[in-house]
């Protein structure tokens, strides 16, 4: 491997060409300030907070974007660049909304670190902050310009992983903003509320809606009974918050402060996990069975939904029926739970912990009322849930551990993984290998749809039939699988689609920042939960067993079909 | 409607359907529109032929003076606002056209004729301070030249309307 030999700040260094001033710092630990950069993306070199001196260049150079050459010296700490980025940052916050305590990103914000990391006591230059509306049009993501600083990794995450650019720069010079198209608001834009623009935000110019205060009102309310549903991909990214490794489990600890906080019963959406796979599993044999659309797909994202729904609405006969594990939790909480336990269906709170901002959409949805009532009143993201418990007082380090609750308590392994990339399709094996070949399947570990890689395939044997399965995470990835099926390319049984990077671990409403290293540990979580168990196929479950018996009856029966199963509908992309 | 679809249409199967053809796309829907814009309607259009977003197509739309997305006079007259201009009085030659039009910059006369904006350079900077109007420059301005190229403008629009 071809090497150079660099000098920086005196220290010779040796490092891969093609490697950039900034990470041949980094190799010897030197920290230089960042802004538009961010690990997981492109390079861009837009906000020069990261320049740095070379010598023989009369001109400082952004360290992000200048890959090393042989012999070159390099100062990262002269008066001349300490300077520059000083004067960088302050003609930054002179067009800021610099309102940090009441930020949303006060205390995780970087431009508020680079603040105090370059000792900027007071900016020299005018304030020219533009007071411009907030957009709160919808009921998933929140855009405030005020805040932004124009770094582009909003835009870019946007239009190159998600495929959806919903979001632009507009206009040009000092009036360049980012927006949707003619600035709209993003409820009147193809935006999936995916919310992956917001975990790559430096600053507080784009965050979930906020619900915290709504469910606080209904835990005051004391003729109101709340329950509570905490997602899978939620037990291992929270404790990131409050001091813990990525990827440690903390389940217990949330069971015992939502009890605390108040919630009348904490269940695991887990349970519904395991009840999507038996519905879907079901499903999908039916539709192999009887010459049904194939391949079938997932259908428990919801800003995957409605990247079809507006992308792609010629599959969507391909989509599950099955709804969504938070929306069948809430259509049973209403219906089964409230029976069983006599407790009025009117007087049922149900609120969701979840990774998501779609989620937040996906409740409010028109046909999400089987239940008779709206089956899932309020979502909170993860990132709300650390605020509750922040505002409640909460030592969530010292606290007890507590299990969930019966009857939506008792969970599989198959269920956890639902909150990684691959991890329904696994599950969903694990059960259809068992029901159509009645034995068991001994090697559950199905490696080849697990890991990060935006596309996975596989090809695993089911008695007779060798089912085809393909796997992909991030919506630009799940287009290219799409643009298969259009052009007949594709002979798959059935994909798993999740719209977030690395699936639910990575979702728009988990702690921030949330780079692919922290994915890959939230990732190792998850695995650790589903090893952990003792059962780890759905199917096996005794509380959804005696849920079959006791109430819905079979899979993809009446009952099933009334509260467990929905429909979906083309939307218009740009109506002229 | 149909009308517009049609025309876009085709000036996108002449120039080609891919992204890249963007701006000459948008350049030739804003010169055969009689407002000389790219209307909202027109663009959703381009948006869906090229299958690039709207977002995007509006981004490059707004980003170039030459382009706009806001409907303008017949006659737009784009007053060059870098350096060599604005030294060679560049701000009277605003002056002189907002007080002839009665309008200020990024407005519309109410009879659609004229409309009033800042352009950055047009490559004129020997003849600063200078103009252009739809496709031609006009250099070396002063008050009397102003008035005279206004004149000129409106009276040949007076012989063209049969309207009355």
């Amino acid at each position: 491997m071809d090497n150079v030999n660099i000098t920086i700040n005196g220290v010779a260094v040796s490092v891969k060409k093609g490697t950039t001033i900034l990470e041949a710092c980094k190799k010897i630990n030197i920290n230089i300030p960042t802004l538009c950069y961010h690990p997981d993306q492109e390079l861009k070199g837009n906000c020069r907070v990261c320049v740095v001196e070379v010598e023989g260049q009369p001109r400082l150079q952004p360290s992000c974007c200048t890959p090393v050459t042989q012999g070159m010296v390099i100062k990262t700490n002269s008066k001349r660049v300490r300077e520059a980025r000083k004067a960088i940052v302050e003609l930054i916050l002179a067009a800021h909304n610099c309102n940090c305590l009441t930020c949303i990103r006060n205390n995780n914000c970087e431009l508020q670190n680079i603040s105090r990391e370059l000792g900027i006591d007071s900016v020299r230059f005018d304030n020219v902050e533009e007071i411009l509306p907030l957009d709160n049009s919808n009921p998933s993501i929140v855009r405030d310009g005020s805040k932004c600083i124009k770094c582009g990794r909003c835009v870019e995450v946007c239009s190159k992983v998600q495929g959806v650019g919903a979001i632009y720069n507009i206009n040009r010079s000092h009036d360049m903003r980012i927006a949707p198209a003619y600035e709209e608001g993003l409820n009147n834009v193809p935006c999936v509320y995916c919310g992956q623009c917001i975990n790559v935000c430096p600053v507080g110019a784009i965050y979930e809606k906020n619900d915290i205060n709504n469910v606080w009102k209904v835990l005051d309310d004391k003729s109101k009974h709340v329950v509570v549903q905490v997602a899978p991909a939620v037990r291992v990214s929270i404790g990131e918050e409050f001091g813990f490794d990525a990827g440690s489990i903390v389940t217990g600890k949330i069971v015992s402060l939502l009890k605390r906080i108040g919630f009348d019963r904490v269940f695991d959406t887990n349970f519904t996990a395991d009840l999507t796979i038996i519905e879907e599993g079901n499903e999908l044999l039916h539709r192999i069975k009887n010459g049904g659309k194939l391949p079938m797909m997932t259908s428990c994202s919801p800003g995957w939904i409605r990247y079809v729904e507006y992308f792609y609405p010629e599959l969507l006969e391909n989509v599950s029926t099955c709804k969504s594990p938070q929306q069948m939790f809430g259509a049973l909480a209403k219906s089964y739970y409230a029976e069983k336990y006599k407790i009025n269906p009117e007087n049922i709170v149900v609120v969701s912990i979840m990774p998501c901002t779609a989620k937040k959409a996906e409740c409010i949805r028109d046909e999400m009322n089987d239940s008779g009532y709206q089956d899932v009143d309020f979502v909170l993201t993860t990132r709300e849930l650390v605020r509750m418990v922040h505002q409640s007082g909460i030592n969530i380090n010292k606290i007890e551990e507590k299990d969930f609750d019966d009857p939506f308590g008792i969970t599989t392994g198959a269920a956890a993984i639902f909150g990684a990339t691959g991890g329904v399709m696994e599950a969903a094996l694990r059960t259809v290998y068992e029901i159509v070949t009645g034995n068991e399947l001994k090697n559950i570990n199905l490696t080849t749809v697990r890991g990060i890689d935006g596309i996975k395939e596989a090809e695993i044997p089911v008695g007779d039939l060798n089912v085809k399965v393909a796997v992909a995470n991030g919506l630009n990835n799940a287009k290219i699988i799409l643009d298969m099926i259009n052009e007949g390319k594709a002979d798959y049984h059935f994909i798993e689609i999740m719209a977030c990077p690395g699936g639910c671990i990575g979702g728009g409403g988990q702690p921030i920042p949330g780079n692919i290293e922290v994915k890959k540990q939230r990732m190792d979580g998850i695995y650790n939960v589903d090893k952990s168990k003792l059962i780890r196929k759905s199917h096996k479950n005794p509380a959804i067993i005696k849920l079959y018996e006791e109430y819905l009856g079979e899979p993809l029966g009446h009952k099933s079909h009334k509260l467990l199963h929905t429909h979906y509908a083309k939307r218009e992309l740009y109506e002229v | 409607m149909n009308c517009l679809k049609n025309d876009i249409e085709s000036i996108i199967e002449k120039i080609g359907n891919t992204p890249d053809k963007l701006i000459e796309i948008l350049i030739e829907v804003q010169r055969q529109s009689e407002e000389n814009y790219i209307s909202k309607d027109a663009l959703k259009i381009i948006s869906k032929e090229l299958k690039i977003s709207l977002s995007k197509a509006y981004g490059v739309a707004s980003f170039y003076s030459m382009l706009s997305t806001k409907k303008r006079g017949r006659y737009v007259i784009q007053i060059c606002n870098s350096a060599p201009c604005y030294m060679n009085g560049g701000k009277q030659v605003k002056k002189y056209f907002e007080d002839i039009l009665g309008i200020t910059v990024g407005e519309m006369t109410d009879d659609g004729l004229f409309s009033l904006e800042f352009t950055g350079c047009i490559g004129t900077c020997d003849k600063a301070p200078a103009v252009k109007i739809n496709d031609k420059v006009y250099g070396n301005l002063n008050k009397e030249k102003v008035e005279a190229l206004v004149d000129s403008i409106r009276k040949e629009e007076e012989v063209c309307d049969f309207s009355f």
